[in-house]
């Protein structure tokens, strides 16, 4: 049944009535579907892929490994949950490995994303340390490859 | 010197060229045009398979290999055979690794006609078998399948084509440009007319992994048939390698022997590169065949609706990426519809006719392109209906 996900996921533009005749379904069972997918939290959102390189906005993404110390009773979701309450943070993910958590965050300079770090993340109670890692380049991010624009080159002349 | 045309090969000469040229000369002139009319899927090689050429290449396999192919891969492609069509074949004396399934058709063509041979070929059909039979000294003898059998060969017409010098027929199924396949029943009932001649069989099975409801089954795995039949395929369609340029052709020792001389004296072997490459598609790229499939599937549901929806009668694919659309039925011939749809609005789909004459009245629209284009495309092709 993961079908209508797995389409969405590829193109969040495709209509209901577009899903269906794909599937070989009925609209409204797609629609109903979909319904569900978002009011029981399936579907969380529908947006674009932006390649902000292709445009005139300043920004900077950092990788920054965090090693914290675990909370009796909560263990790592109530830092966790401090972190990602932040903007700055596009993702956090919880490690296995050499540290606790993956956070990525974005600023519009350099000097934004270290002044992040310093007065906001490494300060926190629990927090051991932090390795931050700027991105120099994007070249693929859930799934889509940046900065490519695939071209038709096929011969169409083979019949 | 005498003019060219009393020097050249008599056969070459009366080859028709390809009737499509002149219009895709004009679609490559135009601007903004969306085209349906490619013959090979959009995909890219996989990754992986990729990765096991460039790798060959990097231990430097550049050399010829055996004339039958690598016997690796030739291991590769029994199994596959008995995995996937549950057909038996010895790799060391039963199967060739040609140049595409075109070389694969041709050899086998060559292989088994002699001068004055009449070979059945059902029309519709992709370009090449006819020119195909000429070139081997064979006669052509079409079989025109129609819309009331599911542009099916129907076997009453099939006998009454039969002659005492019917020498081979050519099943090219799944089909392309109509996307009609053969199932159990249908190839039952051919191997029923066959039965009791001495008539062999070429099936050309490229498209064998796109079917959309029932898998592909082969006429060789029909009982009693295997012993008739030459099965052509290749790696172009099932794992988008058509640019490797690499096929096989499977046939009983004696049949394979000859097909073999033939390819040895013309090819000597197919690219090593692409041998390699291959190997890694039929051990590993099962999941990548699923995956193009559904694509095509629901791009094949998309695009019947959409034509369907806009008042044109469309025959419904069953394999292969391409839909048989009907288009006789607004005062023009096939060509005609092509050039102003093309002209007027910018599509591009191929005239029936380029597959035989019988194509006349419909159109070949391929859907082996994203569902954007579709879309686009669709709805160019309604603006231009509408005016009609």
């Amino acid at each position: 049944m993961n079908e209508i996900l797995n389409l969405m996921e590829s193109d969040a533009k495709l209509t209901a009535e577009e899903i269906a005749v794909m599937l070989g379904k009925e609209t409204g069972d797609v629609s109903s579907m979909i319904e569900k997918y978002e009011s029981d939290g399936v579907i969380l959102g529908y947006r674009a892929v932006v390649d902000w390189d292709k445009t005139d906005r300043e920004y900077v993404t950092a990788f920054i490994e965090i090693k914290i110390t675990p909370r009796r009773d909560r263990g790592f979701d109530a830092l966790a949950e401090r972190i990602y309450k932040y903007p700055e943070v596009k993702s956090l993910y919880l490690m296995s490995g050499g540290y606790d958590l993956a956070c990525i965050i974005e600023g519009r300079t350099m000097k934004e994303v270290a002044y992040f770090v310093a007065q906001k993340l490494a300060p926190m109670e629990d927090v051991i340390s932090t390795a931050t890692h700027f991105v120099l380049r994007k070249y693929k991010s859930d799934g889509v490859v940046f900065g490519a624009v695939e071209e038709d080159t096929r011969g169409h002349d083979f019949i | 010197m005498k003019p060219y045309s009393e020097l050249l090969s008599k056969t070459a000469v009366a080859l028709e060229p390809s009737g499509i040229r002149k219009f895709f000369d004009i679609l490559d002139e135009m601007d903004d045009v969306i085209s349906l009319t490619v013959g090979q899927p959009d995909f890219i090689t996989p990754w992986h398979i990729r990765m096991a050429g460039i790798e060959s290449l990097e231990a430097g396999r550049t050399y010829y290999t055996s004339n039958k192919g690598l016997l690796s891969l030739r291991e590769s492609i029994a199994r596959y055979m008995s995995r996937r069509f549950s057909l038996e074949y010895d790799p060391n004396s039963e199967i060739t690794v040609t140049v595409g399934g075109s070389e694969a058709i041709d050899a086998a063509v060559r292989a088994v006609c002699n001068p004055g041979d009449e070979v059945i070929i059902p029309v519709p059909c992709f370009v090449c078998y006819e020119p195909i039979v000429r070139l081997a000294g064979g006669v052509p003898v079409l079989c025109e399948t129609v819309a009331e059998d599911g542009f099916r060969p129907s076997p009453s017409r099939l006998s009454k084509l039969i002659t005492p010098r019917t020498k081979l027929l050519i099943l090219p199924f799944p089909n392309n440009p109509t996307g009609a396949i053969l199932d159990k029943y249908d190839l039952q009932r051919i191997a029923d007319v066959l039965d009791g001649t001495d008539i062999l069989v070429l099936s050309d099975e490229i498209y064998a992994e796109l079917t959309y409801g029932e898998r592909h089954v082969s006429i060789a795995s029909v009982p009693g048939m295997r012993e008739r039949c030459i099965i052509a395929s290749g790696f172009s369609k099932a794992y988008a390698m058509t640019g490797w340029r690499l096929g096989y052709v499977c046939a009983p020792e004696e049949i394979s022997r000859q097909i073999f001389k033939i390819h040895q004296y013309a090819i000597m072997c197919a690219p090593t590169t692409s041998q390699y490459a291959a190997i890694e598609a039929l051990e590993y790229g099962d999941d990548d065949i699923e995956m193009m499939r559904g694509e095509y599937d629901r791009r094949r549901r998309f695009i019947v609706d959409g034509l369907r929806k806009l008042g044109l009668e469309t025959f419904e694919p069953d394999g292969a990426f391409y839909v048989w659309c009907h288009v006789g039925a607004f005062g023009m011939d096939s060509e005609e519809f092509c050039r102003r749809l093309l002209y007027e609005h910018g599509v591009a789909i191929v005239p029936g006719t380029a597959f035989g004459k019988c194509g006349e009245g419909y159109a070949r629209i391929s859907y082996a392109y994203s569902v954007d284009h579709i879309k686009k495309a669709l709805e160019r092709i309604g603006r231009f209906l509408s005016t009609l």
